[in-house]
């Protein structure tokens, strides 16, 4: 049988999920994803051993377009694969709690939507034809709309999924409006007819509407206002899926925008590195303010697809002015971050969603000492942090690392406005991974060490085997790609040389995948004397007396749990440096002159995303008092009802008249 | 593989020296130049007291440090011997892994959730990260004036470039080193290790809870960290293609110029307010990022 009536077959028997028996929704909505990861996946790697060859696969329905496979689909289906299926594990242990509270119905739906993103995201990296992929697109967001939702009895979170669906559109919007500019001149509407527009008319403007339309897919600062809303408001397992592969659709539609580029392309890569850079800092600054767990991680989604960018944006500097090693370093990097992203970040949610099933809230002011309550959770979440913070032996690191060594390698020959903008990014790289690196020791530390903050996080217990196996899968990518980049690095390499026709030669990938194997042997040695050194303190300690005693609290003895380092404390003196870009607002009343025994008093603080508050706050708030004002005619009395439709009637009386109109 | 030696051997040396030179310089009779190895024998020999709060994170962490630490030392190389693992980038390599035992450091401290190590360990993560770039921006242009990109290669062609100005590079090289070091090992004037009151330690406060084997470990580390920072000053300041013996007495006297020049500095200077820290900081950075454009002016990319 041919696999594209497999993927057909499975389309249609996702609608049986609604009338299969409830006990058993789940493991039939298993059944039909695991069968269409593998054959998916079964094509992606048949692409990229075929040598270069796209493959096409004829679906025999007469509406659904031929569906193209190059190794760039071929890579973004495995990013999909790992972590849908992933997630998909996870989800049974997490929806667990609510069988009780929702009806079959809804988990119905549930299943359903999942597995459409599933399949709306791989129809998105094979579809070709414009239309078709709007279609894929639109699929995407309405199924992503439809998992966001879950808690829809909660008001706050439908708000957020009603604000997610308006967003996304805004989005479809642009690129339905690109799509239809490129119709216009060339008469075809596809990704194939781009080059052909690209090689007549000016690059930059249809660029920068592609750009838009999926940079808020993606959420590049200042397009990123859906993405800390919709990502605490959605189940775990959801938002590790949307914040670990969804946002990366919206990587996919740039590279393919900058597979066709003709003409510009320097002005291209900067605009794409002065945003990734702005995107990556901006993030992670956030980052650091928040205490919801799951919006922490949210803002640095937005850091890492700055990181993302960061690559993409020097490879395309590099492809205008012929330097292979930056392109070719720089796109690598920037696509082995989509991989390391999805796969540390998914994780990361996926614990955040453990977290919060046992501990009920997600703010880390109120947990604590979860390490010891939860010794499995931590520990995965530990190495999701040291792996977003890209640091060695992980697989955060080796992506960084492509990055950081194309922008060295091109600086001596580098040009002065070169040298700058590599000195920058340089800069700009190191303050990412600085930033990230203070961001995650608070969390983790403030969240998961010391004692627990309060009565919720004393009750947490280790999250179930079911959601825990699940996320060794991930982890064990993480470990792979750390300590074995050699063995991916060549795919990586063939696929980046083919997509974006850099010359592929050994002269210029050879020292690099050299390189890595010697940062594998080096991360190999770390991991051994590490080792080594806790084995031998364990002997040695054994013949000592341990003992133990109370936290030295400077003579202090009757110290608590309150009196430890709070996440805002943590962050109070970044927050003093960044007050100016933060906008950290205090709300407090001062004590007076005349006010001997001050009354008990509250303290917040908040700090705001300016641009949300530009972007869609201020917008929405001036349309609606707008429209409250006009609101006045609105009297309910019927004689005014007349009036108006008296004074309309007359209006287009008199203007026919006076051949207005 | 004679670097490292030298590195370990310096390391022995190193804090005896500092400490020396601060008694000489207040008048005291002081401590021995081995005190501190000696101390190291103590805390080894010792039992450990754990505090109740503390898991598993506060006991791996020393030794994930030290070993991230004896790690980094691997890549550095030695006047004219290439490191024992070389490879382009290595440096980024070097920065990230000194990082990651920074991070357990900080975590370890914020095991024992003490409102005091909460603080120092805030304070490392802050001060750390703002004085990352400027490692970066001196290696930058220490790439873009010899034209490579891993130590060992930048080092060997430091003096090897045929540029006049080898010198001022050498120097600013040295003077940025140095700061990096001070700032990475929480010596005056960012930090003082012999102050007295929790609320004004950095680095010391971090530690307040380990003890023992552990407290060794640490303490290892920052000496060995000591030397891979003169090891670099040495790689900067003394060129390479002289015959391997002068090498190795120039390194040992370097790395005693350097311990000198920190006791002196800590004899003389007054550590910072806290909160001019960050100041302080970023000044170094600036200070690169001039180095920078003057890189830029040399090899005549702006003029």
């Amino acid at each position: 049988m041919d696999g594209s009536v497999i993927l057909l077959i499975i389309m249609l028997l996702s609608f049986l999920v609604f009338a299969v028996p409830r006990p058993f929704k789940y493991y039939f909505l298993l059944i039909s994803l695991t069968g269409g990861i593998i054959l998916t996946s079964l094509w992606s790697i048949a692409a990229f051993s075929s040598g270069g060859a796209t493959a096409e696969i004829n679906i025999p329905v007469a509406f659904i377009p031929t569906l193209v496979i190059d190794r760039i689909s071929a890579f973004f289906i495995i990013v999909v694969n790992i972590t849908v299926f992933v997630g998909f594990l996870y989800a049974r242990g997490y929806l667990k709690p609510y069988y009780g509270t929702r009806n079959a119905l809804r988990f119905s739906i549930h299943y359903f939507s999942y597995l459409w993103l599933w399949l709306s995201m791989i129809l998105v990296v094979m579809i070709r034809d414009g239309m078709a992929f709007l279609i894929a697109w639109e699929l995407m967001a309405l199924s992503s709309f439809m998992l966001v939702i879950f808690d829809a009895e909660d008001r706050i979170t439908m708000k957020t999924g009603i604000s997610y669906l308006i967003q996304m559109h805004a989005g479809m919007f642009f690129i339905l409006v690109s799509f239809l500019v490129v119709e216009k001149e060339t008469g075809q509407m596809s990704f194939d007819a781009l080059k052909t527009y690209f090689s007549s008319h000016s690059n930059l403007p249809l660029f920068l509407l592609f750009f838009i339309g999926f940079g808020i897919k993606a959420g590049f600062v200042p397009l990123h206002t859906w993405l800390p809303q919709a990502h605490p408001a959605a189940p775990s397992h959801v938002s590790g899926v949307m914040s670990g592969v969804m946002i990366k659709m919206g990587i996919y539609g740039i590279i393919r925008v900058l597979m066709s580029v003709q003409s510009g392309i320097l002005g291209i890569g900067i605009i794409m590195l002065a945003v990734s850079i702005v995107s990556g800092l901006y993030g992670v600054m956030m980052a650091i303010m928040q205490h919801d767990l799951k919006r922490l991680l949210a803002y640095h989604s937005i850091e890492n697809i700055g990181i993302i960018g960061i690559g993409i944006g020097l490879g395309m500097i590099g492809s205008a002015s012929g330097n292979t090693t930056l392109s070719l370093l720089g796109f690598s990097g920037g696509m082995l971050h989509v991989l390391n992203h999805s796969l540390f970040k998914s994780l990361l949610f996926f614990n955040a969603g453990s977290v919060y099933q046992s501990a009920h809230t997600r703010n880390i002011e109120e947990l604590g000492g979860l390490m010891k309550r939860m010794p499995y959770t931590a520990g995965l979440f530990l190495l999701g942090s040291l792996a977003i913070c890209g640091l060695p032996p992980f697989n955060g690191f080796i992506s960084e690392y492509l990055i950081y060594i194309g922008m060295f390698k091109s600086l001596p020959s580098a040009g002065l406005n070169q040298s700058i903008i590599l000195l920058l990014s340089i800069t700009g790289m190191v303050l990412i991974g600085g930033l990230a690196v203070f961001c995650f020791t608070k969390v983790f530390g403030i969240a998961f060490l010391g004692e627990p903050r309060s009565e919720k996080a004393s009750h947490a217990s280790e999250a179930a085997r079911s959601m825990i196996m699940p996320q060794l899968i991930s982890a064990a990518f993480i470990l792979l790609i750390g300590l074995a980049s050699f063995l991916v690095i060549k795919p990586l390499f063939k696929t980046v040389s083919e997509a974006f026709i850099i010359p592929y030669t050994e002269i210029v990938s050879s020292p690099s995948v050299s390189s890595l194997s010697q940062i594998s042997i080096l991360g190999g040695i770390f991991v051994i004397l590490t080792a080594v050194i806790l084995l031998y303190r364990y002997y040695h300690l054994r013949s000592r007396t341990v003992s133990a005693g109370p936290t030295w609290g400077c003579g202090y003895t009757a110290g608590n749990y309150r009196q430890q380092y709070t996440s805002t404390s943590y962050s109070y003196n970044y927050n003093h440096l960044a007050k100016p870009l933060l906008q950290t607002k205090k709300i407090m009343e001062d004590i007076g002159e005349d006010e001997i025994f001050p009354a008990g008093r509250t303290f917040e603080q908040h700090s705001d995303d300016a641009f949300k508050k530009i972007l869609i706050d201020k917008p929405v708030d001036w349309f609606s008092s707008l429209l409250k004002n006009i609101a006045v005619m609105q009297t309910g009395e019927i004689r005014h009802y007349i009036l108006y439709a008296f004074i309309f009637m007359l209006l287009i009386l008199l203007l026919t008249l006076f051949k207005v109109i | 593989m004679a670097g490292l030696i030298l590195i370990i051997i310096a390391a022995l040396f190193f804090p005896g020296i500092i400490l020396r030179t601060k008694s000489i310089a207040s008048g005291r009779k002081g401590p021995g130049i081995f005190q501190p190895v000696k101390d190291i024998r103590v805390l080894v020999r010792k039992g450990s007291v754990f505090s109740n709060t503390a898991g598993i994170v506060f006991r791996i962490a020393p030794a994930v440090t030290l070993s991230s630490i004896v790690c980094a030392s691997l890549v550095l190389p030695f006047a004219n011997q290439e490191a024992l693992i070389s490879f382009d980038g290595d440096f980024i390599f070097f920065a990230y892994l000194l990082a990651l035992g920074k991070f357990f450091s900080i975590i370890g401290a914020l095991d024992t959730g003490s409102s005091f190590e909460g603080m120092g360990a805030n304070r490392e993560a802050f001060f750390s990260m703002l004085i990352e770039p400027a490692f970066f921006i001196l290696m930058a242009t220490f790439a873009m004036f010899t034209g490579y990109t891993s130590f060992s290669d930048i080092f060997r062609h430091f003096f090897l470039t045929g540029n006049d100005y080898v010198l001022i590079y050498s120097i600013i090289g040295c003077y940025l080193l140095i700061q990096i070091a001070m700032i990475e090992n929480s010596r005056v004037p960012v930090d003082d290790p012999k102050t007295h009151l929790e609320l004004t330690m950095i680095h010391e406060v971090m530690i307040l809870d380990n003890s023992g084997f552990d407290k060794a470990l640490i303490h290892i580390g920052s000496y060995l960290k000591f030397a891979i920072y003169g090891s670099l000053v040495f790689n900067a300041l003394v060129p390479s293609g002289w015959s391997v013996w002068l090498h190795a007495a120039l390194f040992i006297l370097v790395q005693a110029l350097f311990a000198v020049i920190i006791g002196l500095l800590e004899s003389f200077r007054a550590r910072n307010k806290m909160n001019k820290n960050p100041k302080f900081i970023l000044t170094i950075s600036a200070i690169a990022m001039i180095a920078f454009v003057v890189i830029l002016i040399l090899t005549s990319k702006l003029t």
